[in-house]
């Protein structure tokens, strides 16, 4: 008998197989543009980019695997990033607590969205939204319409662009860190267990004795958590927050997961789909940029590029 | 008499969101300084039936259980064609207007397509295809402007104001909705896009052509989104490719269609409801201006009041008697 | 039988869905002006030769000819339009739609393009009168109507197309006994009129009552056809199941007096209109059975017992001590020790797409882990132990749970809950729709969990297992217990008696109003 998670099906899953090759043609492509494309320096920086989204799509998955969406992800991105230099400018304290700080916002946002959706039972898509626009609000109002002045706290640029450990940068470690606690989630933890179980039937988990409702609201807590933490870490890459910091990693982090393989109407997937999807969104991008293609062209190969391959494996069986 | 009952029950969310946008409306013509003068009423609606317009192309795709995240983009798909090709005379800028209307029911075609045929999720889908829309747009428009020989009249005519002090906009609106959403809603193809919403399991079982009402609508959609994009090219003479823009009116969208009634689920709720759902959403914005506000609360405001009224909402939780009727 | 011409004809007809031969050279023959009776176990084809002639699915071999031509029916629709209509078991009703637009879904009659609201209303009268369905009003969402309404709007739509052949996939199974007779009325009028008309059912004496044929399906063929009441119940039984068929439920254990207080004790127990002051208690080592017509609150009581409903009101004891029960969870917790089977089990007693192995230890991962992290070995062994106890077939742990048979479905619910080690066990009519062995095995676990210590309390629609299994059955009428019956008094005649809510002398005329004594029910 086999002793591995039995969840997870025999084979490997086709779609995390499809998005990795996708992935080696995309490396071969950029390489017959350039060289430089396929050196370990380029990769690493690639890498190091990716972490930033890969810890958002962490988070968003979690959500779509619950068969929900958290469309408050722009604004609770930028919330964590300024409110966790808004806390450096507090002294001793302030620059200890600084990152946590950012992180508590984002999971205190992430809160609400779980309450609405698992006790008040609205639509997930609707009640992120308006979160969103909360959020949005607030940072406008707290920074008087301004960009935000506070700077980083030192610890912050630390973990996201230092490198400490053979020259990998740390963004990646401390991707890596997260990663590694999902995948630990998902697959050791009754919690996790009852994600999956929700997402596919959340009758069925009900009744077995799942506190279903309070398993929804921690996951969009955990969700609004890592959110804000890819903020911080924003923040902490660029030495200060930005006001719109979030709006660019909607779209991307839904994208990432799905090409992974993670089906949008939740209970399943695996993470190391949603690696893989987010190493591609992030490839696809450099290339487009390392093309020097305009603006215009990208946003038309990047929404292509997601529907060819969404109709290589990513479509629902026929009904009938 | 029970026959009125069951008419009621049917149009409950319709009727519930003309009331909230009433209230609104009275608050704000209430309190503005220039009262309920014929400028006030004007600048009101152009900024309402713009939103009405859009939000009456998301209620199509939801309907259908589905949703359009490609909404905003495809209405400034439009409105940069628009700048772009409604150029020359009259007849000219006729065309051009057709066209613009030809390619929004393109865009809406595509995205029915693959959803139907590629069996793709709409969310996804429309994620995806959203990009596409705005990265045509920024091609047309790397700078806002419009092309030579942009016929200004057409335009005039359009957002100018009809004797008597109403706007020609909501004319256009009432046209609409008497032109194509009523007869839409009467239609068979348009009981099959219920259908389709409410259960398509069933649907199928019926016999209801089920592919065939999810183009219809998707289709419809862009033709709608265009009509927007129109509108809007009337009022500002050109076409702006902003990203940020796009993303807000898909958002706002997807609020006034919740407000006004229909379910995200699909099957249930009507267009008109959410018309006035996006009149209200809209309308309470400007409610801050109105009380002299900071400014720099309305987006605060706003958000606050969409996350209230969508709570609302869950007061018929109270009512459940038996658990297993929360869960789907 | 007489040498007439059939209406409709199916010939070497094969389906197979991944890797289950549905249907394997099937055949059948549909005269007109006859109800055409098909019988068969779960999972004998039944279902998939319904859909086969309702143009749900295609055939993957074979012809199917109407009046004499070959058809083949791409979708519903295509059905529909050549005559042949159905009325499915799950209903193919719009929720958020009307009644009337739901029985004129199809093809509306239409004014000027539009739909014509008014001969719609027509129509729909119309239909609903033929259908015996004239209390209910044509504009009710049908989200809103209970069950058994549901079912008449859908026998109203069916009749609405006018059609050539009349397919219906246990359509009475919802109705009660009143509406039963009212659609036969209606089915036998139809027959005179030269519809042919095609009756599923698991209720032989409903067959009795209606068929003028019938044919037995097992293993995804026919295996035989004949007059109707030219055969015993007891054979066709064995031509259902392909072998000797003993009606035999497992003996039960003399109840033993016992010193220490009932497992389970409940004191008027009521929520709104539907569950009226019930008190009953169980103690460990008793099977209690859950009896009386459909609807009368037997489901609700399980329901309230395992903390689903809000807004119950009175006592539940445990080991003679007050509990408070507000959700399953509770329930679930190892002083309470309740378990419950429910109704549906693909819906709410597994996560179909889910691997089997998950899906057993679900209800039991608290006691297989530490702190919330789950101990896979613990896992692994108990959810191999349960399989090898329940005998429940299947390809490995990782496989779909939603692969496996109806039986074997139920079977992993109920393994589910053994895993968790209960005290009280709820069952929600657990062998509906189950073959006839598997139905066996049920019975004897049951009896085996009873002698182990378990209370067991299970709703059954079926009278013989009540008789089979119960040491006491309580019989419910209109949310309230009318009768207790125990031991030597559960019989036919008193469970018909009690369920009716009439005392036992006025027997024989209401026997037969209600239409409900299945001796065999398969």
């Amino acid at each position: 008998m086999t002793t591995r998670f039995p969840v997870a099906l025999r084979r490997i899953d086709p779609a995390v197989a499809t998005a990795f090759g996708c992935i080696v043609v995309l490396l071969l492509f950029g390489s017959l543009y350039s060289r430089e494309f396929v050196s370990p320096e380029y990769l690493l920086q690639q890498l190091k980019v990716a972490s930033f989204l890969g810890v958002i799509a962490t988070g968003m998955m979690v959500v779509i695997l619950l068969g929900q969406i958290d469309l408050s992800v722009p604004w609770v991105v930028s919330t964590g990033g300024m409110m966790a230099c808004a806390a450096t400018a507090h002294g001793e304290f302030g620059l200890i607590l600084a990152i946590p700080f950012g992180v508590v916002c984002g999971i205190g946002l992430g809160f609400i969205n779980g309450v609405g959706v698992a006790y008040l039972r609205i639509p997930s898509m609707i009640i992120t939204l308006a979160v969103n626009a909360v959020a949005q609000g607030l940072m406008v109002a707290y920074t008087g319409g301004f960009s935000p002045q506070d700077s980083a706290s030192a610890a912050m640029r630390f973990i996201a662009t230092g490198k400490v450990v053979f020259g990998i940068p740390n963004a990646l470690i401390v991707w890596a860190l997260i990663g590694a606690g999902a995948v630990f989630l998902f697959t050791r933890t009754i919690f996790g267990r009852a994600i999956y179980a929700i997402g596919n039937r959340e009758r069925a988990a009900f009744l077995s004795g799942v506190d279903t409702q309070r398993v929804v609201m921690i996951a969009f807590a955990i969700s609004g958590g890592l959110s804000a933490f890819g903020g911080v870490l924003l923040a902490g890459y660029a030495s200060k927050a930005a006001q719109a910091m979030g709006d660019a990693y909607l779209l991307p982090s839904i994208a990432a997961v799905v090409l992974g393989g993670t089906s949008i109407l939740g209970g399943r997937g695996s993470y190391l789909g949603t690696v893989a999807g987010v190493i591609l969104i992030t490839l696809l991008q450099s290339i487009l940029s390392v093309m020097q293609m305009p603006e215009a062209g990208r946003q038309v190969i990047y929404g292509a590029v997601i529907i060819g391959m969404l109709l290589l494996y990513g479509r629902e069986r026929l009904q009938h | 008499m029970s026959d009125w009952r069951y008419r009621l029950a049917e149009q409950r969310g319709t009727l519930l969101a003309a009331a909230i946008f009433l209230v609104m409306f009275v608050i704000y013509v209430g309190n503005h300084p220039a009262g309920f003068t014929a400028n006030v009423v004007q600048t009101a609606a152009n900024k309402g039936v713009l939103l009405a317009l859009l939000a009456l192309a998301q209620t199509v795709v939801v309907l259908t259980a589905g949703i359009d995240l490609s909404l905003g983009m495809l209405f400034i798909l439009t409105n940069c064609l628009g700048s772009y090709i409604i150029t020359g005379s009259p007849p000219t800028a006729m065309l051009g207007v057709v066209g613009v209307l030809l390619d929004g029911l393109a865009c809406g075609a595509l995205n029915g397509a693959i959803v139907i045929y590629g069996r793709l999720q709409p969310i996804v889908t429309t994620i995806a295809t959203g990009s596409i829309y705005y990265g045509l747009a920024l091609w047309l428009r790397p700078q806002p402007g419009n092309s030579d020989g942009f016929n200004a009249d057409i335009a005039d005519f359009m957002t100018g104001r009809l004797p008597d002090g109403i706007p020609a906009s909501v004319v256009a609106l009432l046209l609409v909705v008497m032109v194509i959403w009523l007869p839409f809603r009467r239609s068979a193809i348009g009981r099959a896009v219920y259908a389709t919403g409410s259960s398509e399991v069933a649907a199928y079982m019926s016999g209801v052509p089920i592919r065939r009402a999810k183009f219809v609508a998707y289709c419809l959609s862009g033709l709608l989104s265009a009509m927007g994009g129109l509108f809007v090219t009337f009022i500002t003479y050109s076409g702006e490719a902003s990203y940020a823009n796009g993303g807000t009116y898909t958002l706002f969208s997807i609020a006034a269609v919740v407000l006004g009634g229909v379910s995200l689920f699909g099957g249930v709720g009507s267009a008109i409801g959410a018309i006035f759902g996006a009149l209200a959403f809209r309308t309470i914005g400007d409610l801050l201006f109105v009380f002299n506000l900071d400014p720099l609360w309305q987006p605060l405001f706003q958000g606050v009041v969409l996350l209230v009224v969508v709570c609302i909402g869950a007061a018929r939780l109270f009512r459940i008697r038996n658990r297993l009727d929360l869960f789907a | 039988m007489d040498a007439a011409i059939p209406i409709f004809r199916m010939e070497g007809v094969c389906k197979r869905y991944g890797g289950v031969q549905a249907l394997e050279e099937a055949a059948l023959n549909v005269h007109g002006g006859r109800v055409h009776a098909v019988l068969g176990e779960n999972g004998a084809g039944k279902s998939t030769l319904i859909k086969v002639m309702a143009g749900v699915v295609t055939p993957d071999k074979g012809r199917m000819t109407l009046e004499g031509r070959e058809v083949s029916f791409a979708d519903p629709a295509a059905a529909m339009n050549a005559g042949v209509v159905s009325v499915f078991q799950e209903l193919s009703l719009i929720p958020d739609l009307s009644v009337a637009d739901n029985i004129v879904i199809s093809n509306p009659p239409k004014r000027f393009g539009l739909i014509d609201r008014r001969a719609q209303r027509r129509i729909a009268e119309q239909a609903l009168a033929r259908a015996g369905g004239e209390d209910i009003h044509p504009m009710a969402p049908v989200r809103d109507l209970p069950l058994s309404r549901r079912q008449i709007v859908e026998i109203a739509k069916a009749l609405a197309r006018s059609p050539r052949i009349l397919i219906l996939d246990e359509a009475t199974s919802a109705l009660t006994a009143a509406d039963v007779t009212k659609v036969f009325a209606v089915l036998k009028r139809l027959r005179s009129e030269g519809l042919a008309l095609l009756f599923i059912s698991h209720r032989m004496h409903e067959i009795a009552e209606i068929a003028d044929e019938c044919t037995v399906f097992r293993n995804g063929c026919n295996v035989a056809t004949y007059l109707a009441g030219t055969k015993a119940d007891n054979e066709v039984v064995e031509m259902m199941i392909g072998r000797e068929y003993s009606h035999v439920f497992p003996p039960k254990a003399a109840h033993r007096a016992s010193n220490s207080p009932p497992i389970l004790e409940v004191r008027n127990l009521s929520w709104g209109q539907r569950l009226r002051d019930i008190s009953l208690s169980a103690a460990a080592g008793e099977v209690i059975g859950v009896g009386g017509l459909d609807g009368q609150g037997q489901r609700e009581l399980l329901l309230a017992l395992f903390g689903v409903l809000k807004g119950v009101t009175g006592e539940i004891l445990i080991d003679g001590k007050p509990a408070r029960i507000a959700k399953p969870r509770d329930a679930k917790a190892k002083k309470i020790g309740m378990a419950l089977i429910p109704e549906d089990r693909k819906t709410e007693g597994l996560m179909l797409p889910m691997a089997v192995g998950a899906n057993l230890s679900f209800a039991a991962l608290d006691s297989l882990s530490r702190c919330g992290i789950i101990d896979r070995g613990a896992e692994l062994k108990a959810v191999e132990d349960m399989i090898k106890l329940l005998n429940i077939r299947t390809d490995g742990l990782d496989v779909p749970v939603g692969s496996l048979s109806g039986g074997n479905q139920q079977k992993a619910v109920i393994a589910k809950w053994l895993m968790v080690t209960p005290r009280i066990i709820l069952l929600n009519d657990p062998t509906r729709g189950i073959d006839v062995g598997t139905k066996q095995e049920i019975y004897q676990l049951l009896r085996k969990l009873a002698e182990s210590g378990a209370a067991i309390i299970f709703y059954s629609t079926d009278y013989a297992e009540l008789i089979g299994c119960c040491n006491r059955v309580l019989v419910l009428y209109d949310g309230a217990l009318k009768r207790t019956l125990v031991e030597g008094e559960i019989t036919e005649r008193a469970l018909v008696a009690s369920a009716l809510n009439i005392a036992t002398g006025k027997i024989a005329t209401d026997q037969r109003e209600a239409g409900a004594r299945p001796a065999f029910d398969a």
